[in-house]
């Protein structure tokens, strides 16, 4: 991978993009590390470390509270990554994205606050078998507390959502909402949301579509989409943990009661009675985390500077080429086999079990998630306690890919 | 590459492949389960205790290799002893594997049980190792508990 020259893929110089990666140029266990485990987190381009370090360096300052000019500064760089955030996702205005601590936080925040306000005993929440952990908890918690309850629709044996069962969900007489994932991360699997979106909204129901996994593969228009709330987290798409966005449309934003209180989340505060600030400061009570906004907003100018066309294109290689090579391997079993999938081969290897693979791969230099991935209903639901997950981001390379099936060549030498 | 060995040595390999004390005892006196939520292994340990010593025991369940073997390997070193004698070896297996013990392995003590002795080169495999001892030390003294490894303090 160091030594041999990087085979390029059209629209994608991939190896001055692998050059932008300081940490893909170390060894682990004495070999070239092969990182495949971006839909667990991506790695950081220099621009989006500096960006931090910068601020950090020569910005700092509280944001919309003081008159001195690094706090004016400070609240011009968080809004802008406010904005490039809007863009990036096509929303209408800026007030409709709201900045949380990721994707798990955007999805609380509307369960808290909407579902609170709006659930009743008896009502319904619409969720999938396919959803990531923190999409089931946040509704399970507010279903505790206003005595509605959960409904997961089904999915296929290869690993789609059952559309039938969908349509049936929503048939019901009690259904309030709809919460599912946009590019599953246990599977690949990407869901037609466009027309979940349109279903939902048929019977007049709102739906929230958590897109941590599919920002950083896919061109996402939230306009287009048409989905009343979109989450996702800054650091599955090149940009820093602990920070994210949830778009929400702004009349359903305006009419939501705030979550959490604090300082610049209210307007004026009497021990009688406290107003509350506009959206989308109602929703961030508390300094933010403003350098993990800033590095957000840098990651998201700098994945722009990509056709994210091309890079669907890239990833959908190598996607096709692992599962070729898994499928032409004795004893493994890809789980998973949605048509349109992105970023993500899930597999289990006939006896051995993920978590041993894990370790061996690692001693190869190879890093890949190994386990539930958050989403217990999906091993459920395929018979398996855990699967080896190999995932790809816009560095990866087919002879990563080969590296990969080399390493799985060890496990087989050791466990026969 | 040798550290990979030291972690899959034959025997581990073997009591994976061939797990001793594999199944349910039909009226066990003590039992409990185990899970590690993080990568979906399940144990369930039934035993039969008499006079104060193990006079039976068996685990099912599913796991990786490390849990497993670790298990298998538990059943075989535990039966017939006491209690008491149990819970030392618990200590010693824990010391070992965390690598509180050092690298110095009292193999007189610990008998087969020292071929775990690898898992404290991987940080990540402590629990497997060690989930079938939580779970013996849930069934002999918290009768009927379920853990869970991340529900305790390691």
């Amino acid at each position: 991978m160091d030594s041999a020259p990087i085979a390029s893929t059209p629209g994608l110089d991939l190896a001055a993009i692998r050059a932008e990666f300081p940490i893909l140029a170390q060894q682990i266990h004495g070999r070239p590390l092969v990182y495949l485990d971006s839909a667990n987190t991506t790695q950081k381009p220099q621009a989006v470390i500096d960006a931090e370090s910068a601020y950090y360096a020569t910005i700092n300052a509280n944001i919309h509270r003081s008159t001195h000019l690094l706090s004016e500064r400070a609240t011009q760089a968080y809004e802008g990554a406010r904005r490039r955030v809007q863009r990036l996702i096509h929303a209408r205005e800026s007030r409709e994205v709201v900045f949380t601590r990721g994707c798990t936080e955007a999805i609380n925040l509307v369960a808290q606050s909407w579902g609170r306000a709006n659930l009743r005993p008896g009502d319904e929440v619409v969720l999938t078998w396919m959803e990531h952990h923190s999409n089931i908890v946040p509704w399970q918690l507010v279903c505790e507390q206003t005595g509605a309850r959960v409904r997961a629709v089904r999915i296929t044996d290869r690993g789609e959502l059952d559309l039938d069962d969908f349509r049936d969900a929503l048939a019901g007489p009690s259904v309030k909402f709809v919460s599912l994932i946009h590019v599953s991360n246990a599977l690949g699997t990407v869901n037609p949301v466009e027309e979940l979106v349109r279903l939902a909204h048929e019977r007049g129901v709102p739906i929230l579509v958590d897109g941590a996994q599919a920002v950083p593969h896919l061109a996402v228009d939230v306009q287009a989409l048409d989905c009343d709330f979109y989450a996702f987290s800054a650091h599955k798409l090149y940009g820093p943990t602990g920070i994210g966005a949830l778009y929400g449309k702004a009349a359903l934003l305006e009419q939501m009661p705030p979550w959490q209180g604090g300082g610049d989340m209210i307007a004026s505060v009497t021990f009688e009675r406290t107003t509350y600030n506009e959206v989308p400061y109602k929703f961030e009570a508390g300094t933010p985390n403003i350098a993990g906004v800033v590095g957000f907003g840098a990651a998201v100018e700098w994945l722009q500077r990509f056709d994210m066309a091309a890079l669907a294109r890239h990833e959908r290689s190598l996607v096709e080429a692992l599962t070729a090579r898994l499928d032409a391997m004795d004893g493994i079993r890809i789980i998973g086999r949605a048509p349109h999938k992105a970023g993500v081969v899930s597999f289990v290897v006939e006896g051995v079990h993920p978590h041993d693979v894990g370790t061996i791969l690692d001693s190869e230099g190879v890093a890949v998630r190994t386990g539930q991935h958050c989403a217990q209903p999906v091993m459920d639901r395929y018979g398996v306690p855990a699967t080896v997950r190999a995932s790809f981001g816009i560095y990866n390379t087919t002879d990563e890919v080969e590296a990969l099936v080399a390493a799985l060549g060890r496990v087989r030498e050791l466990f026969g | 590459m040798s550290e990979l060995r030291d972690l899959y040595q034959e025997v581990i390999l073997d009591h994976n492949k061939r797990p001793r004390n594999f199944g349910r005892l039909e009226h066990p006196t003590h039992q409990a389960n185990g899970h590690n939520p993080l990568c979906g292994d399940r144990l369930t340990l039934t035993l039969r205790l008499e006079d104060g010593r193990i006079a039976d025991i068996r685990f099912d369940g599913s796991g990786c290799a490390i849990s497993k073997a670790s298990a298998s390997l538990m059943t075989d070193a535990v039966k017939g002893r006491s209690i008491e004698e149990a819970d030392r070896l618990f200590a010693d297996v824990h010391a070992m594997v965390t690598g509180e013990a050092g690298h110095e392995v009292d193999v007189d003590r610990l008998g087969k049980l020292a071929v775990l002795s690898g898992v404290a080169e991987f940080p990540a495999r402590v629990k497997c190792a060690s989930l079938a001892w939580h779970t013996l030390e849930a069934a002999l003294h918290h009768a009927g508990a379920e853990v869970s490894t991340e529900s305790e303090t390691q």
